[in-house]
């Protein structure tokens, strides 16, 4: 039992991970093309347009990672967490199916509109398309989120006498309060990944000296959205998750600290430190007094629960895991900041173009925000912990009952062997394109 | 609302069998008899331009299952576990055939994908095929084993096959003889609706040969289909009882026969295809009509069939979400027809602008 838990959760973990490097791409990837094609249409600039075709080619290459990657996942509710999916299938079954029937099909109709129908529909028409993949893509992150969300803070339910989690209020699934905020965070994030790609092109194009106009729109696109997002995604929308963690998943939030004993007259903020799992405290740590308690209620010294309150069985599994990537998370974000309003002063005194040292910078900057889009969710997911659904449905009883360790153990190398061949062969794609470069449409 | 639901998502599986059922074919073409270099290209394209946005109707059933037979979809997705891993795998490997082809010249390039888009799509027409008749002939629901469950009794798990390949008896595996006839109906089957989209679609060189592939392949679906009726009654004791008790539904037999026919009589290639895409809604149906309103036949004497009716969630869910299906079904349709109608036409013509 306690092996076949474990790997059922090592494979969805692996495979949700790798899956969610593409959507975190597209979903912001596609407000910035809709952005370059409005420019376009705006300015009648052939470099919007080209730019915009560019980032679309970019864009097919992770949609179709995102889908054959993305199959995988709904189809891991059945194979490997039945009992979850059997127990709960009546009211989350709602959201994925919408999620297929609106937005998938939204998006993927009119992708291939957009890549092979531009001559054929006329610049308004193309800009449509552009639009309505954009809807399509965040929709599906909504119905995502929307699962996600009665997962971290089950609303709108009934429990049978048999167990079974049925539905009693449709809407309460959208009107979770855990939702929105959840997805703004999360649609903020992804444009942060996506405009740190555009202006890491932008740099790359400027550094090697070839396409140089386009690299200067690159980057100056990418910074503005960079630095917009950046900051999104900490306040307000940060904000609002870390107080729905602190309000519905108490016992999460002190683990995400590393509060490991309530203090008297409000809490440190802890900047570094490494959870000791055996003398239940921070070793080597810094930490600044009474911030998190005014971030958390606005008061100095509002008390917050430290972890030593809650019950073992209702504490996180992997406390670790859980600090570690919070912290992660919320130091990237912090660092995005810094550099993009760097970026931004010198683009402002026109001097970005010719600063190299932060061009370099900015150019392998790319792999950070999908480090910390991805710990973000193993926030979210090791803070749900020891739950599938929080409070109600432990993630033990969640597991597929005749589905052996092995067979899962089997199936997970394979997944780790076809996926490490669909990661080289996406590098080499997308290296490609960026090598062929933003070429104007021959008239 | 169990049988509108059934009825639904019935639709959409085989919208998406009837769609993204031509890529199967076309690969299937394309692996034995597409030759030359540019015939390739252009049959690759045929199914290259849509198999993501057809991939849609599977992810949207698969959806539409899990939210209206949970139950159902956790049995079979975790008893049928290691078939359906390996459909993920070949979907993958198929899609990045489809994909990479085109990305570098080089012949091996171009033939390594050629493989694996037309092996993947070859084995998921195969093992859809196998999974149908999986369905039809039923699992051992509970793992007996002399006479106790070791699951709850709605729960099971099948090896891809054991040593005697035999559907009958109570321990059967994924693949025994009777399920891979299914599974080989099924490639014909998609193989002529393929030959069908591909005359439709292209002007490719080997238009001419596939028509008398395709009257060649009907020929080998009539005899399989009647063997494979005569021998139905190794899984199914009364194996034409449904239609008898309900002459309604021989609706569908009677579709796939028309469509059959259509092989031979219908007089242009969309009409052809139309009649292909026939045989293999009239296939499903027929099949699922066999057993209804049973989804999933118990082996046992112990444990009970799953229905429509022991499988489902509450009334509540069921009607919300026929509401909001009615406007998803409208922009589905639309979606589908919008984006045919603008890729429409021969690919070898389309000007795509780039």
């Amino acid at each position: 039992m306690e092996d076949m838990i474990f790997y059922d959760r090592l494979q969805f973990a692996f495979t949700i991970t790798f899956h969610y490097l593409f959507p975190q791409l597209t979903m912001g990837l596609s407000l910035i093309i809709v952005y370059f094609k409005w420019q376009y249409l705006r300015t009648k600039t052939e470099q919007y347009n080209d730019a915009a075709r560019f980032f679309m080619k970019i864009f097919a290459i992770n949609f179709t990672m995102g889908v054959v990657t993305g199959i995988p996942m709904e189809f891991q509710f059945g194979t490997n967490w039945a009992k979850f999916s059997e127990l709960t299938g009546g009211i989350i079954g709602q959201t994925l199916a919408m999620e297929g029937t609106f937005s998938f099909f939204l998006e993927s109709s009119f992708l291939a509109l957009f890549i092979f129908g531009e001559k054929l529909m006329g610049q308004k028409l193309h800009l449509l398309t552009g639009f309505l993949v954009f809807l399509g893509s965040w929709a599906s992150g909504y119905f995502i989120l929307a699962t996600n969300a009665w997962m971290q803070h089950p609303v709108g339910y009934e429990v049978l006498a048999n167990g079974k989690f049925v539905l009693e209020n449709f809407s309460a699934l959208f009107s979770n309060p855990w939702l929105l905020p959840a997805f703004l965070h999360n649609q903020m994030a992804s444009v942060v990944t996506s405009s740190f790609v555009v202006a890491s092109i932008g740099a790359f194009y400027l550094l090697s000296k070839t396409e140089e106009e386009y690299g200067k729109l690159f980057l100056k696109t990418g910074v503005i959205f960079g630095l917009t997002s950046s900051l999104l995604v900490a306040f307000p929308t940060g904000d609002w998750n870390a107080k729905n963690v602190v309000k519905y998943q108490p016992a999460a939030f002190a683990a995400m600290e590393g509060i490991f004993e309530t203090e008297e007259g409000g809490a440190e903020i802890v900047l570094i430190g490494q959870p000791n799992m055996v003398e239940k405290k921070l070793d080597n740590k810094i930490a600044v007094p009474n911030i998190l308690s005014f971030l958390t209620y606005q008061e100095w010294d509002k008390e917050i629960k430290g972890m030593e309150e809650f019950d073992k069985e209702e504490l996180p599994d992997n406390i670790p895991a859980l600090y570690y990537s919070y912290h992660m998370m919320v130091g990237l974000g912090t660092i995005f900041i810094g550099v993009m309003a760097l970026a931004a002063f010198l683009l402002w005194r026109k001097k970005l173009y010719s600063f190299a040292p932060l061009l370099w910078v900015i150019m392998f900057l790319f792999p950070f925000p999908y480090i910390a889009n991805i710990t973000g969710w193993y926030v979210a997911e090791l803070g749900r912990q020891p739950y599938l659904v929080y409070g109600l449905l432990r993630t033990v009883e969640g597991i597929s009952p005749t589905v052996s360790s092995g067979n899962t153990l089997f199936t997970l190398l394979g997944f780790v062997g076809l996926y490490m061949l669909l990661g080289l062969l996406f590098l080499l794609l997308v290296g490609k394109a960026i090598h062929a470069g933003p070429k104007p449409i021959k008239h | 609302m169990e049988i509108f639901w059934y009825i639904i998502i019935a639709i959409v599986l085989s919208i998406f069998f009837i769609l993204d059922g031509y890529d199967f074919g076309t690969g299937i073409i394309h692996l034995f008899f597409a030759k030359e270099e540019k015939d390739k290209v252009v049959i690759a394209k045929a199914a290259g331009l849509f198999w993501d946005s057809n991939e849609v109707w599977l992810v949207a059933g698969g959806g539409l299952l899990f939210m209206a037979f949970p139950t159902f979809y956790a049995s079979v997705f975790s008893g049928f576990y290691l078939p359906l891993i390996l459909v993920l795998w070949f979907i993958i490997f198929r899609a990045i055939g489809l994909e990479l082809r085109g990305q570098f010249d080089y012949p091996i390039w171009k033939s390594i994908w050629d493989k694996s888009f037309g092996i993947s799509s070859l084995l998921m027409a195969l093992f859809f095929g196998v999974g149908l008749g999986n369905i039809v002939r039923g699992v051992n629901l509970g793992g007996v084993e002399n006479g106790v469950s070791t699951y709850e009794a709605h729960y099971f798990f099948l090896p891809l096959w054991n040593s005697s390949f035999s559907p009958s008896g109570t321990h059967p595996g994924v693949i025994d003889w009777f399920t891979i006839i299914i599974g080989i109906i099924a490639v014909v089957t998609l193989a002529i609706h393929g030959a069908n989209w591909i005359r439709l679609k292209t002007n490719s060189s080997i238009n001419e040969k596939l028509k008398s592939i395709v009257s060649r392949l009907t020929w080998v679906l009539i005899a399989l289909t009647i063997f494979s009726l005569a021998v139905w009654h190794v899984i199914n004791p009364r194996p034409f009882g449904n239609f008898a008790d309900n002459p309604m539904f021989l609706i569908f037999p009677l579709l796939y026969l028309a469509g059959i026919a259509g092989q031979f009589f219908a007089p242009t290639y969309w009409w052809k295809f139309c009649s292909s895409s026939m045989i293999i809604v009239g296939g499903i149906t027929s099949s699922l009509a066999s057993i209804f309103p049973v989804i999933l036949p118990s082996t046992n004497t112990l444990n009970d069939s799953l229905t429509i009716y022991n499988t489902t969630t509450s009334a509540y869910g069921l009607s919300v979400a026929a509401g909001w299906m009615i406007i998803g079904i409208i922009l589905l349709a639309v979606y589908t027809i919008v984006q045919k109608k603008l890729l429409g036409g021969k690919i070898d013509d389309m000007d795509y602008g780039h």
